[in-house]
């Protein structure tokens, strides 16, 4: 008899070859000089080079603003779309979702091209507009999802107990959908952190972003230093996604 | 003010075409236990709901003391539901749960923890306060679902199959606290529940409804022993349920004997329907006493009685329930106290469908042309009345061979033979009387002779 666990094996050759490896030699580039001895100055140049802070503050303050305004805007939408009296069609739906499926980088480049033909400055703006843009299926998705399943009689025991639909959306819908929020902060806010194609389209590269960076010292084929910057992103959205609550939850809402 | 605290006249309701309820009527005592009871889908949540403020009625006008509360929210009705499932906040812990409704109102902190305390330790969960509300059994979540309604001392608390998610043994426990509960709070409770051992437990009144309307509302006592008719007879605990005539008052005949009894108004030589408790046909040694024999075919202990199934001489099949167990085979004396045979009106005595001949040969009977004999003076496009007995529908077990295809709906053990309500479209029905056994569900042909449809000419409406 072979045994089930033996079709786990083409998984586990690919996890190790697409995303073990890389990641070693990620850690393993960062902590070498280029003649490849061991050192800590690629890290610790980092904590020292103030262009490199204020770039990596930026993309923190990029990234927040982002996922709270998709947090503005998705959360009414799922809302809106997961209510029966408001959305009886799952066309509505689809159309939220289709921008999904045709490439970020397409959408990005019609977008600068659009500000570009309305003769419009790019800068914060315009960037912002195409982050929201390209992320906000991402926000609306799980939330739609944990909206649209929550069981109805929640909402009707507290309006029962004396809820207005107002204090009902507060303190029942709100808290019982967490999970879905808290899972589209994760698809957001993460890669909102480490992009670099928008801001290089949509600002002119005006404003750098972290990825900016990262991408410009692999290009220049400053390995070492990239591989450091690349890591140390890594570890902050580790730190992040602890923050994420519960994980299980949150997966559970993108299902 | 009145004794009426809630009051429903002429109250319907329909569903994408379907009416759920139909000219509902009635009132509810201030502090009664009242029960809706009914099979599923016969309306009663529906009703409850309406009460709740969940949905409007289409007609019709719901009075909570006096006033019509037909457009009023939820949230401002002065009443508390128990959820089927309880729909406990999974987000709140078991004190949380209970002062959702208080801190809505702005009451006090010290009065909310007091009033916590005190439904806690009315519904034995005084230890609780702090656990999250899934770690409790479904027990504790239905205490928990109780104690964060009553908290807020509404005047009605409405409660839906609160017990349908308990095991047996528990729903026992809380029937009796529920009814201990009811009496300490003083409060009306209106209950829904398919079970009518629950309902007979725990009601003052019962509401038995069926099909979107109800059938009888009474006192336990006055459902079970005076049901008025064969649907509420078979719903409410067992029966035998037989066709009878009534010769005259206090007179009436079936399983081919004539029997005295208590009740009058039914006219001379009607067709009634008439329902025996096994627990009302008695044994006995005496010849003069002896009303009728029967053969014992089976015999089953059950706990407190047995049941027993007798054969009269007639081929009549009854039920009997008694302490004694009499052998299987022998042949039996037996007699009926007239006070124990309750008459009841029959809803009908035929199939009338009111219809249209749809050629010369064929009449329209739920849009479905049924070969019938060629009468005189009866031709094509005439409105007629057809009638149809119950014993001369054919059932096939094949739908496609039949003219109309149907759905076994609800049967009714006649003695010695079965009575069926055959379902063919949404409020259409056939009634059938039949020898052969059929399960509810079944999925059936219907046919009829030509010979037996009965056809009698009606005046064109202007």
């Amino acid at each position: 008899m072979r045994k089930r666990s033996n079709w786990s094996i083409p998984y586990f050759i690919f996890l190790v070859f697409f995303v073990v490896l890389p990641l070693v030699l990620v850690a393993f580039y960062a902590f070498r000089d280029r003649e490849g001895s061991f050192t800590l100055d690629n890290i610790a140049k980092f904590f020292s080079d103030k262009d490199t802070l204020s770039t990596f503050a930026v993309s923190l303050e990029v990234a927040i603003e982002n996922t709270l305004l998709c947090i503005l805007i998705g959360y009414p939408a799922a809302w809106i779309l997961a209510n029966k009296k408001y959305n009886r069609s799952a066309v509505t739906i689809i159309l939220f979702i289709l921008p999904m499926w045709i490439n970020a980088l397409m959408r990005t480049l019609a977008t600068a091209q659009l500000f570009t033909t309305l003769g419009m400055n790019l800068g914060k703006g315009t960037l912002l507009f195409g982050m929201v843009y390209d992320y906000l299926p991402f926000m609306i998705y799980p939330i739609y999802n944990i909206l649209s399943r929550m069981d109805n009689s929640y909402a009707e025991a507290a309006s029962d107990l004396g809820a207005t639909p107002w204090k009902v959306f507060w303190k029942v819908t709100v808290p019982l959908s967490m999970p879905g929020v808290m899972s589209g902060v994760l698809m957001v806010f993460m890669p909102t952190v480490s992009t670099f194609a928008i801001s290089e389209f949509l600002t002119n590269n005006k404003i750098k972003l972290f990825g900016t960076i990262i991408q410009e010292n692999i290009n220049n084929s400053m390995w070492n230093y990239g591989a450091a910057l690349a890591l140390v992103m890594l570890v902050i959205i580790g730190i992040t996604s602890l923050f994420g609550g519960d994980k299980e939850e949150a997966e559970g809402a993108l299902i | 003010m009145t004794d009426h605290i809630i009051e429903i006249s002429h109250l319907s309701k329909s569903f994408g075409g379907k009416k759920v309820l139909e000219d509902i009527n009635l009132y509810v005592r201030r502090g009664e236990f009242i029960t809706l009871l009914g099979p599923s889908g016969c309306g009663k949540t529906t009703l409850l709901r309406q009460i709740a403020g969940f949905l409007q009625p289409d007609e019709g006008t719901i009075e909570m003391d006096g006033k019509d509360i037909s457009g009023i929210p939820p949230h401002k009705r002065e009443l508390n539901t128990v959820f089927q499932r309880y729909a406990l906040f999974p987000h709140l812990d078991v004190y949380d749960n209970i002062a959702f409704g208080l801190k809505l109102k702005k009451v006090p902190q010290d009065e909310i923890d007091k009033r916590v305390r005190r439904v806690l330790k009315l519904v034995a969960m005084s230890d609780y306060e702090d656990r999250d509300v899934d770690t409790l059994s479904g027990g504790q979540q239905q205490r928990i679902a109780i104690a964060r309604a009553i908290v807020n001392q509404p005047k009605i608390l409405l409660l839906d199959e609160p017990l349908a998610a308990l095991d047996l043994k528990m729903r026992k426990d809380m029937q009796i606290e529920l009814k201990e509960m009811h009496r300490k709070l003083g409060i009306t409770f209106i209950y829904v529940t398919h079970d009518q051992e629950e309902a007979l437990t725990l009601s003052d009144t019962i509401v038995v409804m069926n099909e979107g309307r109800i059938q009888q509302i009474g006192t336990p006592v006055d459902i079970y022993n005076e049901p008025v008719n064969a649907f509420v007879a078979d719903f409410i605990g067992e029966s035998n349920i037989l066709d009878g005539t009534m010769i005259r008052d206090k007179e009436v005949s079936f399983i081919g004997h004539d029997f005295k009894c208590v009740d009058t108004g039914f006219g001379e030589n009607n067709p009634v329907d008439v329902v025996i408790r096994p627990e009302d046909i008695y044994f006995t040694d005496s010849d003069n006493k002896a009303q009728f024999t029967a053969t014992v075919k089976s015999c089953i202990f059950k706990g407190v009685h047995y049941e027993m199934f007798v054969e009269t001489e007639l081929g009549y099949e009854l039920m009997i329930q008694d302490y004694d167990a009499y052998p299987v085979g022998e042949t039996v004396k037996l007699y009926i106290k007239p006070s124990d045979i309750q008459v009841m009106q029959k809803l009908r005595t035929a199939n009338v469908f009111e219809t249209e001949m749809s050629g010369d040969g064929t009449v329209s009977i739920f849009g479905e042309d049924f070969e019938c004999k060629p009468e005189l003076g009866i031709s094509q496009g005439d409105a007629v009345t057809a009638e149809v007995a119950f014993d001369k529908v054919e059932l096939l077990d094949h739908m496609e061979e039949g003219t109309l295809e149907g759905e076994v709906h609800f049967i009714l053990y006649k003695g010695n033979h079965y009575h069926l309500t055959v379902k063919i479209g949404e409020g259409q029905f056939i009634y059938v009387d039949t020898q052969d056994i059929w399960d509810k569900g079944d999925l059936v042909g219907v046919s009829i002779a030509p010979k037996d449809i009965k056809l009698t000419k009606r005046d064109e409406k202007a």
